[in-house]
């Protein structure tokens, strides 16, 4: 079932198909190993790397030694993030290091305000997505969860926006449902739920809201046995996806039977 | 035994029973325990002692080192943490007493209720393992440390985590070494850099390594070879062919700070932070100063990052607001030798057929651990050297990241 449902299904971004709607981060990983295995189990096909913490692969690097030949060895597609960076200048000399370096026109554009909320800043953020779409960059906003800034970033030509649940790191979930469902109605690019996922069920109710995919890194790498989370992730994101698709029942006040009791033998 | 070397043969070639490449701790450790089991050695290194040697805080600290996930590690770190106090007095009683072992315990502490609850839950893992980590109520951890932030959210007794002063021990072993080098023997510490291993047939990296090429030109003729140059195995010409020596540079950015008078001690205990998710230490000298540490990073930047000092002395505040008053008088940062499973790359290598190549022994990788793990490391080659293989040790073999070598099934 999960195999058909992800061939059948898949999220399409800049016209490139991906299998799964499960997007990886990789900060906070224990071990290489580990995090190879985690990535693995939660079969994403995209994984997101923060260009300011990680070196660059070397030019002709022969050795299976680094992150990045990880995601090559595994297939996983790089997503370069501009996470650390503070300002639209700083961002957009990250994105062009991640160009460069990964040879990919994608970047996660993370501008952030500070470093106690780590919280989106809204006006260097507008102003780093209209230059690096400028600049030919597809751009992956993460966002604050407010419905009129996403589509705003739309409109600058973000190829998909990327809300938070809650602020990085802090497994508290989706703190305000109702704008992230605001922001899905609205949008014409993929809704890509970013940050704040504490378990499974954070990941399957995004889904259900109507998002795109899930991201998330911490919910996993930093999980006791970040594996079996992975696994876990990986049909929270099914099961919320076909959930969303298949129609819920109304609540109601009252119960209701789920056989009518009319026409039944008296045994 | 015969071996075929670059011509023309130099006069200054050098022979010896065992030849070390690289003198940082676990190269150091290793030329020593070879040395007191009767071996001639020589260390080939540059500058020894100025790797991650230099910069580590040097904690003997297999239990508060415990992570999720890597407890097949924990019978390695163990069994050399037991080894040190022996290891320690057998230098002493050389006359080299000077290594900053210190037998005071570790704290674990916590600052806010998220960090609660997490040392909670890894004392529950450490537990399980049938290690010691006690509770402490706040106010009994600041019984035993006054400088203690009152406002702490745990604090967990550790009290067989212990220290070394890694740059004493690293000069003390140096020290050592050379006053015991055979007698005339001018050539037990080379100052140069080991570029290529040499092989008993030059054209097969499997047969019997049998030398060393340096960087001046000389070769170090030699019945083992011990690779333990860090970060550097992987550059080294003539490993055996199919090998792969999985290497990252991890770096790390630490602090050295001068407790004033009126401040002292500012702790007795290693103190070992988790500050809203963020791990710091503060480990105290004998000397009067502290250690706070340390950053990690996978940036490649050698030099030492503003963003971590910043981070670690605004951290290492909250477990002791006093460290505001210190004075910053070093900050270091270096590579640690990262491997894909965080365990060391310790022991000899398959060669295709199922038998190992003769004469040639690893010893990298140790991460993190490389101070802990000296004397386990040291024990263990010696070992090999003796012909004896303990099978408890066959998960950290060095070629078990190399598919072409077909590494024996691990137990």
């Amino acid at each position: 079932m999960t195999q058909t449902l992800t061939q059948t299904d898949p999220l399409v971004i800049d016209g490139i198909p991906l299998g799964s709607r499960l997007i990886m981060g990789t900060g906070g990983a224990p071990s290489l190993d580990g995090l190879g295995a985690a990535l693995v189990a939660s079969g994403t096909e995209l994984t997101t790397v923060a260009m300011r913490r990680y070196s660059a692969p070397a030019a002709g690097s022969t050795g299976g030694t680094n992150l990045f030949d990880l995601l090559i060895e595994n297939n996983i597609r790089v997503l370069p993030n501009t996470a650390g960076c503070f300002t639209a200048r700083e961002a957009l000399m990250t994105a062009e290091l991640g160009r460069e370096a990964l040879e990919t026109d994608w970047v996660k554009l993370e501008v952030i305000a500070d470093e106690h909320t780590l919280l989106p800043d809204a006006v260097e953020l507008v102003e780093a997505t209209e230059a690096l779409v400028a600049r030919g960059f597809k751009v992956f906003a993460y966002t604050n969860d407010d419905p009129v800034l996403a589509l705003r970033l739309e409109q600058l030509g973000a190829a998909a926006v990327m809300p938070l649940g809650a602020p990085i790191g802090t497994g508290l979930g989706i703190l305000n449902p109702h704008n992230i469902e605001l922001i899905v109605s609205r949008a014409s690019v993929p809704v890509i739920l970013d940050a704040g996922i504490g378990t499974a069920s954070d990941a399957a109710l995004a889904m259900e809201l109507g998002c795109d995919a899930v991201l998330l890194a911490s919910a996993v790498t930093r999980a006791q046995d970040p594996v079996a989370m992975a696994q876990a992730f990986r049909h929270a994101v099914i099961g919320g996806r076909l959930a969303a698709q298949a129609g819920r029942i109304p609540r109601r006040t009252h119960a209701l039977a789920s056989s009518a009791m009319e026409g039944r033998p008296d045994l | 035994m015969s071996c075929t070397v670059p011509d023309p043969l130099n006069a200054h070639d050098l022979s010896t029973d065992v030849a070390v490449i690289g003198g940082g701790i676990i190269g150091l450790g290793i030329a020593l325990q070879a040395q007191r089991a009767g071996h001639s050695v020589t260390l080939i290194d540059p500058a020894p002692g100025t790797g991650a040697t230099f910069a580590a805080a040097g904690m003997l600290a297999p239990v508060s080192e415990l992570h999720y996930q890597e407890e097949n590690l924990l019978p390695l770190t163990l069994a050399s943490a037991a080894l040190w106090p022996g290891f320690i007095q057998a230098l002493a009683e050389d006359g080299y007493p000077e290594t900053g072992f210190r037998s005071t315990p570790t704290l674990a502490l916590g600052a806010d209720a998220a960090d609660r609850t997490a040392l909670a839950d890894l004392r529950e893992a450490q537990t399980r393992q049938g290690l010691d980590v006690a509770p402490l109520t706040i106010r009994e951890a600041r019984k035993r440390e006054p400088l203690l932030s009152p406002n702490l959210g745990a604090a967990h007794l550790i009290a067989h985590d212990h220290q070394v002063d890694p740059r004493a021990v690293a000069a003390a072993i140096e020290a050592r070494l050379v006053a015991a080098g055979a007698e005339g023997q001018d050539h037990t510490v080379v100052r140069a850099r080991a570029t290529a291993l040499l092989h008993e047939d030059p054209f097969d990296t499997r047969s019997r390594t049998c030398g060393v090429l340096l960087d001046d030109g000389r070769v170090v003729r030699a019945r083992e070879v011990v690779v333990a140059n860090g970060m550097g195995a992987a550059g080294l010409g003539g490993l055996p062919e199919g090998l792969v020596l999985q290497l990252r540079p991890v770096h790390g950015d630490i602090l050295r700070l001068r407790v004033p008078a009126h401040l002292q001690p500012l702790c007795t205990a290693t103190l070992r932070g988790m500050v809203r998710g963020l791990p710091v230490y503060v480990v105290p000298r004998n000397d009067g100063t502290v250690v706070i540490g340390a950053s990690s990073r996978e940036d490649g930047s050698a030099g030492v990052n503003a963003g971590s000092v910043h981070q670690l002395l605004r951290d290492a505040q909250v477990l002791l607001p006093a460290v505001a008053e210190l004075e910053l008088i070093e900050t270091t940062a270096r590579a640690r030798p990262g491997t894909p499973d965080n365990a060391p790359l310790l022991g000899r290598v398959a060669a295709s057929d199922g038998t190992e190549v003769p004469g040639l022994v690893i010893a990298t990788g140790f991460f993190r651990h490389g101070v802990l793990l000296t004397p386990i490391a040291a024990l263990i080659t010696t070992q090999l050297l003796a012909g004896v293989r303990d099978p408890a040790w066959d998960r950290f073999r060095p070629d078990r990241f190399s598919p072409a070598l077909q590494p024996q099934e691990i137990p």
